[in-house]
């Protein structure tokens, strides 16, 4: 105790070199992890590329147009798997993001504290259902009893739109857009809740301090700061629902065809390669078209999330950010 | 003895505040406030009478009274913690989105109790408008844009009235030379001490009857918060205008009266001049000379 030298500025000199060392090791590192995100894209693009050169060399950009898919006479198009998958997804979309916006609005700015935080854990409890239970759930009761009691009144009432015309399958588009609904769901509202949670508490004043109602503030304050992250939150959402397969698989009907009514079955590209994966004999022309199905998978999921962030870009205006 | 030079600077000695704040906490041994005429020629803006806040369990405001005088500027001082904040936040109904937050007593807006039964806290906002603290420019929205933000919320459509009404809203608030080139540029692209004024014009714009001010200088530099200063001044002509602030040098130089608050008290409310020069409590020439606070 005698021995510690009183406290005087500039008497203690700590023995630690290495600081500059120890951020190198730290900005290389991430940096490297960073590129392996690249990494691994490429590496799963070449691989499929790879597996589905036969395919190509076959088919051609035909592959992508034609929408005769019957691997007994060797006829291989990916087009109605491109169409179920685009269009079940923006059925998903329309159904989950109107919801998802809605139940994070109210849980950010409605909601009181005690109803808070059960329904959050509620809804992270529906992110955690596996998608091959929903998706047993979407074969045994949803599509069979939307099928009886839902699809023929929609067809009564808008029967005049094509997409709502033909006979109703149970198990079909529309039965899959809704089931890939209930899965985007809980990323969508849990990221947006996110977001909004972020919107500074002075914005909201800001508006309240002009005489805005509670709408108004969220309108003009919330939702416009926040719609950018909001976007990303959609964007998200639909990531999950073009690759979604399990689920889909059980309830969309699985044929390979293209047909205007959402009441008729379809087949998407993830879905497809999972019901055919285990048919498929190595070294077969089959197998390679899987594989580019994959690769397609891969492609539409990039021009989608290339095209919105062109939207973004077009339509969201000047950013909530602070000035650089 | 009954003389009392206020210092109000450059201000005509007209119509605005002949009367004296009543101060129901000041001590009735004060005799400048006593033999002070009573107020008779303008009604207050504002009357306070016991109003007490509570967070929680945590009383923050005890039974404050005061009355805040029609065009003119009332700065309320005090330090960190000592309710300040609390007591405007209640002049307009603010502490009504923070559901822990109790109001008692009374607040009257020219007659009218603001926490009285069937009165709207979006109505009372209306009347009494708000600059925070930190600028808050709606990041998203143009310069033009914000500033008749409040306009649009109410109704008022017509283009050439808006551009008219931001128009003015943008000199009374000093910024119209700096930004009438770039009225469609982002908010967020003006500088701190524009983004600040801009919230002032943003306020102006919908016709508050009351300005409530928080600290609107404490995030600027020197030059910034003069031409605020400047803009406190030039707007009260027109405008009651009640400002906190954590600067004792601002308050005396763009208030009229000076309330200090302590520990969620009213200590003292007289006129500036003389809180800052003659103080009748012993704390508050304590606070305003620097040796506590």
């Amino acid at each position: 105790m005698s021995e510690t030298a009183p406290i005087r500025p500039g008497s203690w000199r700590p023995k630690r070199g290495g600081a500059a060392v120890g951020d190198h090791v730290f900005k290389w590192l991430t940096l490297v992890m960073a590129l392996a995100v690249f990494a691994l894209i490429g590496a799963i693009g070449w691989q499929l590329a790879v597996g589905s050169r036969e395919a190509m060399s076959r088919f051609g950009w035909h592959f992508l147009v034609s929408t005769d898919w019957d691997p007994r006479r060797q006829e291989f198009g990916a087009l109605p798997f491109i169409y179920g998958t685009l269009v079940s997804s923006a059925i998903a979309l329309l159904i989950a993001v109107p919801i998802s916006i809605a139940a994070a609005l109210f849980l950010t700015e409605l909601a009181p504290p005690w109803l808070r935080q059960p329904v959050i854990t509620l809804i992270e409890l529906l992110a955690a259902v596996p998608s091959v239970i929903l998706g047993f759930w979407g074969l045994s009761v949803m599509a069979p009893w939307l099928g009886q009691h839902v699809y023929p009144h929609l067809q009564a009432a808008l029967g005049f739109l094509p997409i709502f015309r033909g006979a109703i399958s149970p198990y079909c588009t529309l039965s899959a857009g809704l089931i890939l609904a209930i899965m985007v769901i809980p990323i969508v509202t849990s990221v947006s809740r996110e977001i909004l949670r972020s919107v500074p508490g002075l914005q909201r004043e800001a508006a309240y301090a002009l005489g805005a109602t509670r709408w108004e503030v969220t309108r003009i304050a919330v939702l416009s700061y926040a719609k950018r992250g909001l976007f990303g939150a959609v964007i998200l959402g639909l990531g999950r629902a073009l690759g979604e397969t399990m689920a889909v698989t059980m309830v969309i009907g699985n044929s390979a065809q293209i047909v205007a009514s959402l009441f008729g079955s379809g087949q998407t590209l993830s879905s497809e390669i999972a019901n055919e994966f285990g048919e498929a004999l190595p070294g077969t022309v089959f197998l390679s078209t899987l594989f580019e199905l994959g690769l397609v998978l891969l492609g539409v999921t990039l021009v989608v999330n290339a095209l919105a962030q062109l939207v973004l870009k077009t339509f969201a205006g000047p950013t909530a950010k602070q000035r650089p | 003895m009954n003389t009392i030079m206020i210092d109000r600077g450059e201000m005509d000695t007209g119509a605005s505040p002949a009367e004296p704040p009543l101060s129901g906490q000041a001590p009735p041994s004060t005799p400048a406030l006593q033999s002070l005429p009573p107020s008779s020629s303008t009604a207050p803006a504002l009357s306070v009478k016991d109003l007490c806040v509570y967070f929680g369990p945590n009383q923050v405001l005890r039974s404050v009274s005061l009355e805040v005088p029609a065009r003119a500027v009332t700065a309320i001082i005090g330090p960190s913690g000592c309710g300040k904040s609390t007591f405007l936040r209640s002049l307009n109904r603010m502490h009504d989105l923070v559901p822990s937050a109790r109001v008692e007593g009374e607040v009257k807006l020219f007659g009218q109790d603001i926490y009285g039964p069937g009165v709207e806290a979006v109505l009372v906002r209306r009347r009494v408008g708000m600059v925070f603290q930190k600028s808050n420019p709606f990041p998203t929205m143009s310069v033009s844009d914000n500033v008749t933000v409040g306009l649009r919320l109410n109704g008022l459509r017509r283009r050439a009235l808006l551009a008219e009404r931001m128009e003015q809203s943008l000199v009374m608030a000093a910024l119209w030379d700096e930004v009438k080139d770039r009225l469609n540029a982002p908010a967020i692209s003006l500088s701190g001490g524009q983004q600040q004024r801009l919230c002032i014009a943003r306020a102006l714009a919908v016709q508050p009857e009351v300005l409530l001010m928080d600290e609107p200088a404490s995030a600027l530099d020197p030059l910034a918060t003069a031409k605020i200063e400047d803009l406190i001044l030039s707007l009260k002509k027109d405008y009651t205008i009640v400002i906190v602030t954590h600067n004792m040098q601002q308050a005396a130089r763009v208030s009229d009266f000076t309330a200090f608050f302590y520990l969620g008290e009213l200590i003292e409310y007289d006129t500036t001049s003389k809180i800052f020069t003659s103080p009748s409590q012993k704390r508050t020439e304590d606070y305003v000379t620097g040796r506590f606070g």
